[in-house]
């Protein structure tokens, strides 16, 4: 029977919830990282006892952690002591330095600040890890302010895909209220050279050449609070999610509008249906139904908890439109809690587990595709982030 | 040798109970003192100063002798008393926060 380990980040630490297949009875491990902010954690589905993680404070800044056992222990890639006698590690795991402009050495560009003024790149965290599909030490990094790094050596050392912010539209990139994150980063299972990302707020943007060069993928996106609402740059994207065996297929959820494209982000349309509200943060796909989408809405940017105090997840079984609410064991009544944009996932068991986080402190899992649910824990610290490994 | 206090997130992160001894050769200043423990603990590059500007974190302070040091010219030599490890150097975690 395979099992399931449910990699929870929080605001004060990380957490590892394990089970069976059956999903019923759960082990909780943690705090690990005590005290400090974990935005994101992820296991390599190349090998699965490897777990990157964020670790981030406003007073030490950035450190990348990874364990190869599963979460038992940890340690900051290149920080170990002494590889050899009389030689020191790097200690460099937590160095994202923006490339510089190779013809002058100064910033690569600058971004739009809130008063309309252009602004350099200021790193300031790790939101996003995404590791390799194909290679365990190879794992990718979206970044506040926006920009995607690489490492290929386990995450000892960083290096900016410069392409990104160099291809041209950087300047118009403006800081949404909770910084200028880079937080989606998915990979094309058929297509190694193929992957998407998205920023808020700028939008969404593919490479089709491993990351050398980018093209905004945002036509069909309207967005009422930008002056130009169809412009090319400037949508806030929340989350976009797709499903490996049809990875021209996304599905988004934007800071209002949940959108589909068929065609790779070439054109994008809204499939908010009868949806309660269509603002929301978290997106994501059924294991095995490509179909069968979840979101969690939320009553308005300026009311960041769901309608009515009722916590539902809704899904849809016909790729958007026509949705559903997911009650069924989820409090109905005074709920005023928030699920972040890194905050869902779903595993590869049969029937498909659907989990989710809020920043009140609970992780709800669903063992029946989002039929019925159950709280996992109840009482953590406001989770920001949670991902789950399918385990043989 | 010079004893350096840091926080407990810090210590955690090193691996380290308990405050730190390290050996400067002199001038001991806060850069030289940095360095030494850097070296030392390589994890904790980038979380007391910039790894490229080697400026100092926005919310962090050293302390010493009484003194708030960490304004100071970073190559500016430290008192005596630190020098001799008689007085620790502190790293401070400004309360800020909530």
């Amino acid at each position: 029977m395979s099992s399931v380990r449910v990699l929870v980040g929080t605001k004060k630490g990380a957490f590892i919830l394990s089970a069976d297949g059956k999903r019923q009875q759960w082990n909780v491990a943690g705090p690990f990282f005590a005290g400090w902010e974990i935005y994101h954690m992820k296991g390599s589905p190349v090998e699965k006892n490897r777990i990157f993680v964020s670790q981030t404070s406003g007073w030490f800044g950035q450190v990348i952690q990874r364990s190869d056992d599963g979460g038992k222990t940890w340690d900051t890639p290149g920080g170990e002591k002494l590889p050899k006698p009389g030689e020191f590690p790097a200690g460099v795991s937590n160095k994202f330095v923006y490339d510089t402009s190779a013809e002058t050495g100064k910033p690569l560009t600058t971004h739009q600040w809130y008063d309309g003024t252009q602004h350099p790149w200021e790193f300031k965290r790790v939101w996003h890890l995404e590791p390799s599909l194909t290679d365990a030490d190879t794992v990718y990094a979206g970044v506040e302010d926006a920009a995607i790094f690489r490492s290929t050596d386990g995450a000892r050392s960083w290096h900016e895909l410069a392409g990104l912010r160099g291809h041209g539209t950087g300047p118009k990139w403006t800081p949404g209220a909770g910084g200028m994150g880079l937080h989606t980063i998915l990979l094309d299972p058929k297509n190694k050279n193929r992957m998407y990302i998205a920023i808020s707020a700028a939008g969404a943007f593919r490479t089709d050449d491993g990351g050398k060069t980018w093209k905004p993928i945002n036509k069909g996106l309207h967005s009422n609070y930008m002056p130009d609402p169809d412009a090319e740059i400037g949508h806030c994207v929340h989350r976009i999610a797709l499903h490996p065996s049809r990875p021209d297929v996304l599905f988004m959820q934007k800071h209002w509008d949940v959108m589909r494209t068929d065609n790779a982000g070439e054109s994008w349309r809204e499939v908010s249906g009868n949806l309660p509200t269509d603002f929301g943060f978290v997106i994501d796909v059924h294991a095995h139904e490509p179909e069968t989408i979840y979101v969690v809405p939320i009553k308005s940017d300026g009311e960041h908890y769901p309608p009515e105090g009722k916590l539902r997840v809704y899904r849809s079984k016909t790729g958007g439109n026509e949705w559903e609410p997911l009650t069924k064991g989820l409090p109905q009544k005074d709920c005023y809690v928030d699920v972040l944009r890194d905050a869902m996932c779903v595993d590869n068991c049969d029937p498909c587990g659907i989990y989710f986080g809020t920043t009140g402190g609970q992780v709800y899992g669903s063992a029946d595709g989002g039929d019925s649910w159950a709280p996992i824990v109840r009482d953590l610290p406001a989770v920001l982030s949670v991902e789950v490994q399918t385990l043989p | 040798m010079i004893l350096v206090v840091l926080p407990a997130h810090l210590r955690t992160l090193a691996h380290v109970q308990g405050d730190v001894q390290l050996e400067v050769s002199p001038p001991v200043t806060v850069c030289s003192v940095l360095d030494a423990l850097e070296a030392r603990f390589p994890m904790l590059r980038g979380t007391i100063r910039d790894h490229v500007t080697l400026q100092r974190r926005p919310f962090l302070r050293f302390f010493a002798c009484e003194q708030d040091l960490s304004l100071e010219p970073a190559d500016a030599p430290l008192p005596e008393a630190i020098a001799s490890g008689r007085e620790p150097f502190f790293i401070i975690g400004s309360i800020a926060g909530g």
